[in-house]
């Protein structure tokens, strides 16, 4: 007797681990940033002084200043984690402090508009929803 | 085994595109909803008492030129239509140019060629931001790949933390091999 071989297309075979593999994927898949796409987060020595971490949106600030303004003029590398920053240093008119000054945006003394984050929170920038790259928290 | 592999990666890679375009979509309208309040963006500490002083995303990224990743805003357009007006110095000494000029990037593999536009770029940043440490002047004196740029190297630098992100392909990928418009210069 002939045998009968019905036609399964690829995608159909092995469904149920398929489903099951899917399944576990999403729930290892990083969970939505519901952060700003570009937001960091500064909080290398912020929480051992007993405040907030910073955080610093760059939304906010592009919308101003173009990016060579803090990347070339005041001097912040473009890199998360590569800027050493010291409260000692803005209140010198460096880092932030070179428009953080009460003449140009809000001065140092004004601690909780800065330093506004969650306690917890680990120092990086956020790569925002559509990418898994290297902006990862 | 190894051809099984393959296709049942394959397959399974098929699934879960499936999966996304129909679970995952971006929102097609820019509802002032997309961005959340400062306060439930799991980064802000709603019980900050100088929360509300802050702009919050909404108001001012809801009235820009839309785009589907990132801000979800097309920050360029944004920029050329006038629609922000950011300074590019605080010291009036910063020179600040636009350079119009091409490069193509003809090494890349199955993709399509990338012809990187320096104007785009020098419209927000100057020289030394890429050249030399990321970038050296000379054509062909950088060499670097895509896992490089996954890596937050090169353009990583910037495409997926601040400019748009990796996920973006054709926006880089952008000349067909097969193209006889050329670009102004070889890299």
């Amino acid at each position: 007797m002939k045998r009968h071989i019905e036609y399964q297309h690829p995608i159909f075979r092995h469904l149920p681990e398929k489903l099951i593999l899917l399944a576990l994927l999403t729930l290892l898949a990083p969970s939505p940033v519901s952060a700003e796409y570009g937001d960091v987060v500064f909080n290398k020595r912020s929480e051992k002084a007993g405040m907030r971490p910073v955080i610093f949106s760059h939304w906010f600030h592009r919308i101003r200043y173009k990016c060579n303004v803090c990347h070339t003029e005041i001097g912040f590398k473009m890199r998360a984690r590569a800027n050493d920053i010291h409260m000692a240093d803005i209140k010198d008119g460096k880092f932030c402090g070179a428009c953080h000054n009460n003449q140009i945006a809000w001065g140092p003394e004004k601690c909780d508009l800065c330093h506004s984050g969650l306690a917890g929170l680990t120092s990086g920038i956020i790569g925002g929803n559509t990418t898994g790259g290297p902006g990862k928290l | 085994m190894k051809r099984c592999i393959v296709k049942q990666f394959i397959n399974v890679s098929l699934i879960l595109c499936i999966a996304q375009t129909t679970f995952g979509a971006e929102p097609v309208s820019h509802a002032n909803s997309y961005w959340l309040p400062l306060a439930q963006d799991d980064l802000h500490d709603p019980k900050n008492p100088a929360l509300h002083l802050l702009q919050n995303p909404s108001k001012a990224l809801s009235v820009l030129p839309s785009d589907g990743s990132g801000n979800q805003v097309n920050w360029g357009k944004a920029l050329e239509n006038n629609y922000i007006n950011p300074r590019i110095n605080l010291r009036s000494s910063t020179q600040a140019e636009v350079l119009n000029l091409n490069v193509l990037f003809p090494d890349t593999g199955e993709m399509d060629m990338v012809d990187f536009p320096h104007k785009q770029h020098t419209e927000w940043l100057v020289c030394s931001n890429c050249h030399e440490d990321i970038f050296k002047y000379k054509a062909r004196a950088t060499k670097f790949g895509m896992f490089d740029i996954l890596n937050g190297e090169y353009c990583g630098r910037c495409h997926g933390t601040v400019a748009f992100p990796l996920t973006e392909c054709k926006r880089c990928h952008n000349v067909p091999r097969t193209s006889t418009a050329a670009p102004a210069k070889a890299n």
